[in-house]
């Protein structure tokens, strides 16, 4: 109802309008702009570790944005898992792939003119549909949504059994890359979970 | 503050990871451009949980699960595309094609 009554603008008509944009507003669009020109340029450079480096931008430039939603636990996560982990993969895999230093020609391939009518038919029809169904609402930023005190309180009073059912899931995804990327064919190195047959061993255990 | 800044900006991010899926032949950027699509949908959460004013924060509670998520799915991603390369010394998308359906002209080939 609060909502609705907002989107009339009965309230603060003289506040909320396009032309006289709040400040955090400003901020946003700026942080946006350049959040999607790194994504961009991320998305089209040839040299691959500049693409991870420009996804360090984006990813903290949203952080940056989750901060101005009030939501300051979720964008300290942003930072300690994307920037701090996630990004440090990517970096690994790029290395550990022997990425070319420098440009490389083949990043792309040959369906780009395709790539670019998807992207461009999905940026027009979903940016039409936005703002056409939310041209008239606005966000209260008032009370803080996000902190780490109120975060704690439902993530562990309302949220708990997804919580543990996901840890268990990041557990089992990590034994499963741990147990993808081992190196040697079993032969050379004892394997985790092969039984031994020999005498010896059966009696340590 | 206005939704539509947050909404349109989500979207855009969105449009620029289905691109980069598209276009990219590395592994490794094909699960950046992921990595981007995800991140977009998390804006989106966050702005319509704070817009909401969910009591239960629904939004913020599914941004967390979602960056859990995208974590587990960087590890194996990574773990596969190294396996990959360790095994066909490739990593473009389009230089595993061995369980890809073969075009006729292929098969006869292979036939003969």
């Amino acid at each position: 109802m609060s909502t609705l009554l907002a989107a009339a603008g009965s309230l603060e008509p003289a506040a909320r309008s396009y032309l006289s944009p709040t400040g955090q507003e400003i901020v946003f669009l700026l942080v946006g702009v350049l959040v999607l020109g790194a994504a961009v340029v991320s998305v089209t450079t040839r040299q691959l570790v500049h693409a991870a480096l420009w996804l360090v931008v984006a990813l903290g430039g949203l952080a940056v944005e989750f901060l101005l939603l009030t939501a300051e636990f979720v964008a300290w996560v942003q930072v300690l898992v994307y920037l701090g982990s996630v990004i440090v993969l990517v970096l690994f895999g790029l290395m550990l792939t022997r990425a070319p230093i420098g440009r490389s020609p083949d990043a792309d391939s040959g369906n780009r003119p395709a790539a670019l009518a998807v992207g461009a038919a999905s940026a027009a029809t979903l940016v039409t549909l936005v703002v056409d169904a939310f041209r008239s609402s606005w966000i209260d930023l008032g009370g803080a949504a996000g902190t780490t005190r109120l975060t704690g309180e439902y993530l562990f009073s309302h949220w708990v059994l997804p919580f543990e059912a996901l840890s268990v899931l990041l557990l089992a995804a990590l034994v499963g890359a741990i147990v993808l990327s081992r190196t040697g064919d079993g032969r050379t190195k004892p394997r985790a979970g092969k039984l031994r047959t020999g005498p010896t061993k059966q009696k340590e255990r | 503050m206005h939704l539509a800044y947050p909404a349109v900006l989500a979207v855009l991010l969105f449009s620029v990871g289905v691109y980069g899926v598209l276009a990219r032949r590395n592994v490794i950027l094909v699960l950046m451009s992921v990595e981007l699509m995800l991140n977009a949908v998390n804006l989106n959460l966050v702005a319509f949980d704070v817009w909401l004013r969910d009591t239960l924060h629904a939004g913020q509670a599914l941004t967390l699960f979602t960056i859990t998520i995208a974590a587990a799915e960087i590890g194996l991603g990574l773990a596969i595309v190294l396996l990959v390369h360790r095994t066909r010394r490739t990593a473009a998308v389009d230089g595993v094609t061995a369980l890809g359906d073969r075009h006729e002209a292929d098969t006869e080939e292979v036939a003969r």
